[in-house]
């Protein structure tokens, strides 16, 4: 078989090898359902409870995408200003790393003090959790144009505005465009945290309800939900970056 | 007749400079419209600060710089420039990058949604004057170097600049590909009559191409020869094998070694 073959069949194969070596060991060392249900009951489980959970799954997607849109803006905004100034970029950066080392699980209780139990505070957590990585992208990518470039344009009277809209922020693409897959990762994360402490729909508030109620199918149901749509939007998120900055992709490395 | 570019008595010290050595020192040096000039001189001898300077990137501690009969206070917008490296945006096409200044340079820049053709038109001809007919719709990075230094110095020309700066453009070239490129200088220089300021390490270079020559010192830089190119126009590589022209490189060699020994 050609090895590009190979490699397209790779991650099935070690899918589908993963969950059978599962489902034997369960079997073999009779391992009780309560400690960890072997792969077939999980997905009777996802069968079983299909309205419900996709219910829930709905919610979370809408208050990740949510959140993700709002760090996408600010982040690229943000990104921007702290790319194209170093006064402003070395003043805010103390203040940007200690807020992005708070834990954002600690800052739901203050969400819910300021708005209440409802949808803003998952689609705040997912924000404030996933638009760090994008800012730093993209300011990277702004701040490390070539100084040749910038003296070409300079010298035919460019403006800064002028450098940083045509050769920083096309440069900064690739920058953001991996951030984002991180970025998708993280909001995710922020809207199960945030549903999870203060919310009454959602994924990440049926996993503490069924965690409670000791429905141990039910919480290995929904976990397996959220990872499949988080496979789901990483993918979206890495063709988004394939079909838009496929110049910076040419390397034998990238292939 | 006054000169295009007058650089007169400039002391130049960078902000950033740690040592506060003055990157150069009472620089005096005319170049006429038109006029081809060279500047050579030992690595770190203020060359390219000499390029910021007279196109308006840096501004002189001292003495006075003048191009095209204003002192210069602010970038200079007529200036056209070229490196070593070329600097081609990836994401553009080569005719995209080509017309990159005119974005940013008046009048051209509010002209050219609805003269869109005639640009294009322009650059495509830049590009087969360059040797690089009906490339225009490829990217950079599927050209080789020599080739995008070609496009590059179509950049450079797309908005018709009175000077154009050219920083080590052929450095980073074979010398095959390098010859072929100092013909094309050769001849956009005749077509364009456009006044050129070339830095360059290359002394044979600068004897091919030049009218007037300029030795630099060491940091920090001064003129320390001026010497003018007789050999006729136009200039076959032929001239460069001539005992003429050996002598010419034999005595600004002569300068150079000088400079950088008093160092």
């Amino acid at each position: 078989m050609k090895t590009k073959n190979k490699l397209a069949l790779a991650p099935w194969v070690f899918t589908v090898g993963f969950f059978a070596l599962w489902e034997i060991l369960c079997h073999v060392l009779k391992i009780s359902s309560f400690i960890l249900p072997a792969p077939s009951t999980i997905l009777w489980a996802v069968w079983e409870y299909r309205s419900q959970l996709a219910y829930h799954a709905m919610h979370t997607l809408w208050m990740t995408l949510a959140g993700f849109g709002l760090a996408v803006g600010f982040g690229l905004l943000l990104g921007m200003v702290l790319g194209s100034s170093r006064l402003i970029n070395a003043g805010t950066y103390p203040l940007l790393v200690g807020f992005n080392s708070i834990p954002k699980v600690a800052v739901v209780p203050i969400l819910v003090f300021w708005f209440g139990v409802g949808w803003v505070p998952p689609v705040m957590t997912a924000f404030l959790i996933s638009f760090f990585p994008i800012v730093v992208n993209v300011a990277t990518g702004i701040a490390t144009v070539e100084p040749e470039m910038e003296d070409v344009l300079r010298a035919l009277g460019a403006s800064k505005r002028d450098i940083v809209f045509k050769v920083g922020v096309p440069r900064a693409m690739p920058y953001f465009f991996g951030s984002l897959k991180v970025a998708i990762t993280l909001a995710y994360v922020g809207s199960v945290i945030g549903e999870q402490n203060a919310s009454n729909v959602g994924i990440g508030n049926l996993l503490t309800r069924a965690s409670a109620a000791f429905e141990v199918p039910l919480v290995w149901a929904a976990l397996v939900v959220l990872a499949v749509l988080g496979v789901i939007m990483y993918a979206i998120t890495a063709y988004a970056e394939r079909s838009m900055t496929g110049w910076a992709q040419r390397s034998q490395m990238a292939a | 007749m006054s000169a295009f570019v007058d650089i007169h008595d400039v002391t130049h010290v960078y902000a950033r400079a740690e040592d506060g050595l003055p990157a150069v020192q009472n620089l005096n040096l005319k170049v006429h419209e038109g006029e081809f000039a060279a500047i050579v001189g030992p690595s770190g001898c203020g060359k390219s600060t000499l390029m910021k300077l007279a196109t308006g990137l840096q501004f002189p501690v001292e003495g006075t710089v003048i191009v095209d009969g204003r002192q210069v206070g602010a970038p200079v917008k007529l200036a056209g420039m070229a490196f070593q490296n070329p600097t081609m945006l990836p994401w553009r096409t080569t005719l995209d990058n080509i017309l990159l200044p005119l974005e940013i340079v008046e009048p051209h820049r509010s002209r050219l949604r609805r003269h869109k053709a005639e640009y294009v038109a322009k650059a495509e001809s830049l590009l087969a004057q360059v040797g690089l007919k009906g490339q225009g719709h490829k990217f950079p990075w599927q050209l080789s170097g020599g080739m995008q230094q070609r496009a590059s110095l179509c950049r450079a020309l797309i908005h018709e600049p009175k000077l154009l700066m050219l920083d080590e453009p052929f450095g980073a070239l074979d010398s095959f590909t390098r010859e072929e490129l100092w013909c094309v200088m050769r001849d956009l220089h005749a077509a364009q009559k456009v006044t050129i300021i070339l830095v360059t390490h290359d002394l044979r270079e600068a004897a091919f191409l030049a009218d007037r020559i300029f030795c630099m010192s060491a940091r920090p830089g001064r003129i320390v020869a001026e010497r003018e190119v007789e050999f006729p126009r136009p200039r076959d590589l032929e001239i460069t094998y001539t005992p003429e022209f050996s002598a010419l490189v034999h005595e600004l060699r002569g300068h150079i070694a000088q400079a950088r020994q008093a160092a």
